[in-house]
């Protein structure tokens, strides 16, 4: 915040050098820049992120010493250190068809995400809209969409088949039906706040429904609709072990249900941090592009 | 003769459930063109619903609200609004607040550049050109206030609609906005009905005051004339005779013979 104010400071102080005669107190301007500007920056970087190392290390240190004993049933950071060293260490070797980095498995996953939650976020959207006018319609579905939104991924795998009878498609629709509802329950709340000031706004200006529509309700909703949007994000990735089960191939999820299969414990381990780690970065994004197009909405 | 805007035989029923209450009762009243009047009264007596029967928002349970002799019952910019909370679109910056009517009233009738050039004619005569670019959190109360009066101002509406437009402002910069709001109505000439509780107020702006009557059955109680040449010093009123018996007059309307109720 007082970044931009030091520098003006510094940059009015520098030609008063070089002109004045008078000017005797040049040492003390000197070591002002290391004193105002590095170290405070340091200090900051240094309060952020060295708590997480720490307890990171910490937890390392606990699990070495939990798994380091011989009848261990999960392996060590050391052990896993040593057996999946390749898939920390590049993300994107290619080293036959099937034994490829995680940084391409992410990738393919990404693609089957962005499909089910593309879809889960236009239809989302598009269905709390359309709810959200109507009382009756959200008495009516609220509650319905309440229970559905509870059920587990995987409790959608043996119907999506059993609907679509192929799995990639199955696959796509798991993560759509386990994303969606967040977004059609919050975009609905959106279009049932918006303020009766707006309405009569619009009402006097006489804009019509399509007017409406986009100058009004998206954005007077949008808030609401990037809550949904972003609660919607985590929801597919999470779904994206479950719904990989079923397609096979090279997803991050598979991998994880297919070192499963040959007791690859180690690569699970790697396969798991890599997943959170997407999944938060996906939840950054969302929240960065709220950020963005809600400025100014949600401060009235 | 016939009247600009005339409110005839107006009553309101709001009806929740089985429970109604009358609101509004038998309000007649006739504007000139070019007029400033002001409704005054009590809190919770049914000023705004009146206005927003006017303004097309609510419609009357009997009667009807007749501009230039045809009956108008939903709402459109011919009877613009400025609203209490300001109401301007969070989003939207200053200037595309004031566009947004702009660009629907005059549609038709203005190009695209001679729209722009009316927005920021009207920015310009509430003083506020200089945010145009800024949102409506970015500035106070008082500027939020002066763009919503642009808005409503650039849609050109025959009868300018006024709901308490200074009730949430401090008192300098509500005397400011007074003064800009007379000033302007002096320049365009605009028919207001503006909406008040406040008695020094009415009686600076207003040529006639509308005194109500506390609700329920809320009625036109009395319809003062206030005989003040324009344009008018806030200044030079205060010692003024006129001013001081108009502002007497509503004093003892308001606070003698319609005391407000607490239990009401
Ligand atoms: N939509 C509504 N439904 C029921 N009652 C209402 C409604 N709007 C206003 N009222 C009632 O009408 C009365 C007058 O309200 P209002 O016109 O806002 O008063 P004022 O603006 O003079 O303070 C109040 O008692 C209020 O409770
Ligand atoms: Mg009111």
């Amino acid at each position: 915040m007082n970044m931009p104010v030091l520098q003006t400071s510094i940059a009015a102080s520098a030609p008063i050098e070089s002109t004045g005669a008078s000017v005797v107190s040049l040492p003390t301007v000197k070591p002002s820049y290391l004193t105002t500007r590095i170290v405070p920056k340091l200090k900051n970087a240094a309060a952020n992120v060295l708590p997480p190392i720490i307890m990171l290390a910490l937890i390392l240190g606990v699990w070495q010493l939990l798994c380091m004993k011989p009848g261990a049933t999960l392996p060590a950071p050391t052990k896993i250190w040593a057996e999946a060293k390749d898939l920390i260490l590049d993300p994107f070797f290619v080293a036959g068809p099937q034994d490829i980095g995680l940084g391409w498995r992410v990738l393919v996953s990404l693609q089957r995400v962005a499909i089910g939650y593309g879809l889960a976020g236009i239809i989302g959207i598009m269905l709390g809209t359309i709810i959200g006018q109507s009382v009756w319609a959200m008495r009516g579905l609220d509650p319905i969409f309440q229970v559905l939104r509870t059920i587990s991924p995987l409790a959608w795998l043996p119907i999506s088949l059993a609907a679509f009878r192929d799995s990639q498609p199955s696959a796509i629709f798991v993560i759509f039906i386990t994303s969606v509802w967040p977004i059609i329950i919050n975009t609905a709340v959106g279009i049932r706040n918006i303020p009766q000031d707006y309405r009569n706004v619009a009402a006097v200006v006489r804009l019509n429904h399509l007017e409406f529509f986009w100058k009004i309700m998206i954005p007077s909703a949008a808030p609401y609709i990037f809550t949904g949007l972003r609660i919607g994000i985590g929801l597919s990735w999470l779904a994206i072990v479950a719904a990989e089960m079923l397609t096979g191939g090279v997803g991050i999820g598979f991998f994880i249900w297919d070192a499963w299969n040959s007791s690859r414990l180690s690569d699970i381990v790697v396969a798991l941090v890599y997943i959170g780690m997407i999944g938060f970065i996906l939840d950054r994004i969302v929240a960065f592009v709220a950020n963005i197009v809600t400025r100014g909405t949600a401060a009235s | 003769m016939t009247a600009y805007l005339k409110l005839d035989h107006i009553d309101k029923v709001f009806t929740r459930g089985n429970s109604s209450t009358e609101v509004l009762k038998d309000i007649n009243l006739t504007v000139d063109k070019g007029e400033y009047i002001s409704i005054i009264g009590h809190s919770g007596c049914g000023k705004s619903t009146l206005l927003n029967i006017v303004a097309g928002l609510t419609t009357a349970t009997q009667g009807g609200v007749l501009l230039e002799n045809r009956e108008v019952n939903e709402p459109g910019p011919d009877r613009a609004v400025v609203f209490q909370n300001h109401s301007l679109l969070p989003w939207l910056t200053v200037y595309d607040n004031v566009k947004l009517g702009v660009d629907k009233v005059f549609a038709r009738t203005k190009s695209r550049a001679e729209r722009d050039e009316w927005v920021l004619y009207n920015l310009n005569l509430v003083q506020m050109t200089h945010a145009k670019d800024k949102r409506p959190s970015e500035i106070s109360g008082g500027m939020k206030q002066r763009v919503g009066i642009a808005r409503a101002l650039a849609m050109e509406p025959k009868v300018l609609l006024l709901d308490e437009p200074f009730g949430a402002l401090d008192a300098l910069t509500r005397a400011h906005l007074q003064d800009s709001v007379m000033a302007l109505h002096q320049k365009l000439g605009n028919t207001i009905m503006m909406i008040t509780h406040d008695v020094d107020e009415a009686v600076l702006l207003s040529d006639r005051i509308v005194m109500m009557t506390n609700g329920p059955s809320a009625r036109i109680g009395e319809v003062l004339d206030v005989p003040l040449a324009r344009p008018r010093k806030r200044l030079e009123l205060a010692s003024n005779a006129t001013y001081l018996k108009c502002r007497q007059r509503v004093l003892e309307f308001l606070y003698e013979r319609h005391r407000f109720v607490e239990a009401a």
